[in-house]
């Protein structure tokens, strides 16, 4: 079964970024945090937690389901598979995600989708992210 | 010479509330960092105006390899120190490189005085001017957390604030960063009070593509691996700073009880082993640095009774440790948070705050100030008459708080007791009591830091070398430095970033350089600040070195005035032969 990003270990998170960093630079070749489809920031200020915005890897993906243009495809284990030629950029799926977690890129006109590849996981000096199988086996 | 990028600056007039952005060829060899800042600084301050005169610049800079490659976190500020009167460089982390990158503008100029209390928020479109009155009084933290509601870019964005010490222009206030760092040293608190500026909260949302992908990346991952799978970060990460409290402490280097003394029989309970055992709860890092060595422990403080409690969450370091602990004779981690608590808050740099309390405790113990004065008895080990003077030297009631205010030189300046005023060229002194490089590194450094050139290292590691080596040593260490600071990474850093290891960083992301090229850019940063600082009055000839240094003994033994007057001809003779 194809594993999914999970952050179980935020509380061990000591805000670095490199996720940010890698998720921008391996996928979407940019220096920009902006282009991470991860998201880390802190619930309230630097003096409480860290939180991750990450796509929770659905099994019946909402993103998918509003996509009209087959560029969002279910994939296997959860999450999906992103065909960005196939995107016309209606932002349905921004409005779709269940956790709100998907940002759109006004410059490329296209969603920031997570594809599940876990760059992000192994620049994590903490292992606080990580890629696992989906425990509901749904 | 290999063409460089042009940096892109951002210059803000508060007083005519105007921005511009400027594009200079001339500034390229200079890449960014402290090269940009000095030459802008060089160029825009006014030597014969005070330093909190309207006209005087305030100037940031980062680097192009901000945040892009790890532990590059640094952000740059160059100003004229209202503590010194000379050359003012301090240096902060935290998220502010990464929020300037994002904006896109790799320095910028601050300008003029606001006409009332005014904070800026900068973005990549733009500036904002906007009112901050109601800020104006507040807290540190509390102002940190008022703008982090009123601005956007949550995650991204940096707030840098000043508290009620910069308002009130002490002249050692600090910047805060983001919560846990600081523009901590030579008084740009003040500054930003003196031109009614409380706050910036800067937030970029920047594109930035990468060029050449596969170069970039594989050098990221070299230097991301050798910071977080070799032992090369480990000291930094584990303990942290505040290991070298053991350390320095066993080898008489604690400069404890306004360094009446070089270790403290209290050490023990304020190890940086101690503070990790008892009282640490979490380390962070700054954006972009794999290594984390922001170290967070817990402040639990009965405020009533019946079980009424407060916490607080606090950074510490070596440097807080020494300052607000053993240079106290502070004998617990409560006591020492108390103070940390209070610089907090109030917005003053710990180092100089702490060092102004001994000069402070040992001229009331000789009578000359007295209680009536100071309104309390202070005393080593007793933290609570400390809260209270801190608290009235930003108040500045009487006379005497006036001139605290202005911080330890001046004081002792104008009520005696200078042979124990423990400052070089009016700074404060750092953690060490090393040796005669220590005292020379700081007394002539460009920022008066022991992070200039490193004495208290040169001191332990060339510890049987001439002293023209160790000078040579210095002034190498401090130029080399520059080209660093240039580069805005990490000192601590300092040692993965070899000369190999920068110049593959630049070559990824198209600035190719030479060894050649660095190394002139190094030597010509510290003759531009050299001249500059004479400029604004720095005399090493006039630099008084207090005779308690000479009277308690130190890493490398005792010391004299003889020797270390002989260090200080060579390094004059070093840096400047046609004298």
């Amino acid at each position: 079964m194809a594993k999914i990003l999970q952050a179980n270990y935020m509380a061990k998170c000591i805000g670095c970024y490199s996720c940010m960093l890698a998720c921008a630079r391996t996928v979407r070749h940019s220096f920009s945090l902006q282009q991470s489809a991860i998201q880390i920031h802190t619930a309230g200020g630097l003096q409480s937690r860290f939180l991750a915005d990450i796509c929770r890897g659905c099994s019946e993906p909402a993103c998918a389901k509003a996509c009209h243009c087959g560029a969002l495809l279910p994939r296997n284990g959860g999450g999906v598979r992103f065909i960005p030629e196939k995107c016309l950029g209606c932002q349905e799926c921004v409005e779709a995600c269940v956790v709100k977690t998907i940002r759109f890129d006004h410059t490329s006109n296209k969603p920031l989708i997570c594809i599940q590849c876990g760059s992000c996981t192994r620049f994590c000096p903490h292992q606080v992210i990580t890629m696992e199988v989906r425990e509901d086996g749904r | 010479m290999a063409v460089k990028p042009v940096p892109r600056i951002l210059v803000i007039n508060l007083a005519e509330e105007r921005v511009e952005t400027i594009r200079r060829e001339d500034l390229a060899p200079f890449i960014g960092g402290i090269g940009v800042a000095t030459k802008l600084f060089s160029e825009l301050v006014d030597v014969e105006k005070d330093a909190l005169d309207p006209v005087q610049p305030i100037i940031l800079a980062n680097g192009p390899m901000s945040t892009i490659f790890p532990v590059v976190t640094k952000t740059v500020a160059v100003f004229r120190s209202p503590l010194t009167g000379e050359w003012g460089e301090s240096y902060a982390g935290m998220r502010l490189a990464l929020a300037m990158r994002m904006t896109g503008f790799q320095a910028i100029v601050i300008k003029g005085r606001a006409k009332r209390p005014m904070y800026l928020a900068i973005s990549h479109q733009g500036v904002r001017f906007k009112d901050a009155t109601a800020l104006w009084g507040l807290s540190v933290s509390e102002t940190g957390s008022i703008l982090r509601d009123l601005e956007s870019g949550r995650g991204h964005r940096s707030c840098i604030r000043i508290g009620p010490a910069g308002e009130r222009g002490v002249r050692f206030a600090n910047v805060n960063v983001d919560t846990y760092r600081h523009f901590g040293r030579l008084g740009l608190g003040a500054l930003f009070g003196s031109k009614n500026l409380k706050a910036v909260v800067i937030h970029g949302e920047r594109e930035e593509p990468i060029e050449n992908f596969a170069q970039y990346s594989r050098v990221y991952k070299e230097i991301y691996n050798k910071a977080v799978t070799t032992d090369i970060m480990d000291k930094y990460h584990g303990i942290g700073t505040a290991i070298n409290v053991n350390g320095l402490n066993n080898l008489n280097g604690l400069p404890t009880k306004n360094l009446q003394q070089s270790s403290f029989d209290q050490a023990a309970a304020i190890s940086g082993e101690a503070f990790a055992e008892q009282s640490l709860i979490r380390k962070m890092a700054c954006a972009g640095c794999p290594v984390g060595c922001i170290h967070i422990g817990l402040h639990r403080r009965e405020f009533g009774p019946g079980y009424d409690y407060e916490s607080k969450n606090l950074s510490y370091d070596h440097e807080l440790i020494f300052a607000l602990g053993s240079f106290l004779g502070m004998s617990s981690q409560e006591k020492i948070y108390e103070l940390i608590d209070a610089v907090e808050e109030l917005g003053l740099d710990a180092i100089s705050a702490g060092v102004l309390l001994g000069w402070v405790t040992e001229a009331f113990e000789k009578g000359i100030l007295t209680e009536e004065q100071l309104g309390v008895r202070p005393a080593f080990d007793h933290s609570k008459p400390y809260l209270q003077i801190l608290r009235k030297l930003v108040q500045q009631p009487n006379e005497l708080y006036r001139f605290l205010a202005l911080g330890a030189y001046a004081a002792a300046q104008r009520y005696g007791g200078q042979e124990y005023a423990m400052t070089l060229a009016k700074n404060e002194i750092a953690g060490y009591h090393t040796g005669y490089a220590n005292i020379l590194g700081q007394a002539v450094g460009a920022r008066h830091s022991h992070l200039d050139n490193a004495g208290y290292s040169v001191d332990q590691k060339l510890k049987d070398k001439s002293p023209v080596e160790k000078v040579e040593a210095l002034v190498k260490e401090e130029k080399w430095r520059n080209v660093l600071n240039c580069l805005t990474i990490c000192l601590f850093a300092r040692e993965i970033y070899q000369l190999d290891t920068v110049l593959a960083a630049l070559d990824s992301i198209g600035i190719p350089s030479t060894e050649e090229e660095l190394e002139k850019l190094g030597e010509d940063i510290f003759r531009l600040k050299q001249d500059t600082r004479r400029q604004l009055g720095y005399d090493f000839n006039q630099v008084e070195v207090p005779k308690r240094f000479f009277e308690t003994t130190s890493v490398t033994g005792n010391l004299n005035r003889e020797a270390f007057q002989e260090m200080v001809e060579h390094y004059k003779a070093h840096t400047c032969p046609q004298n």
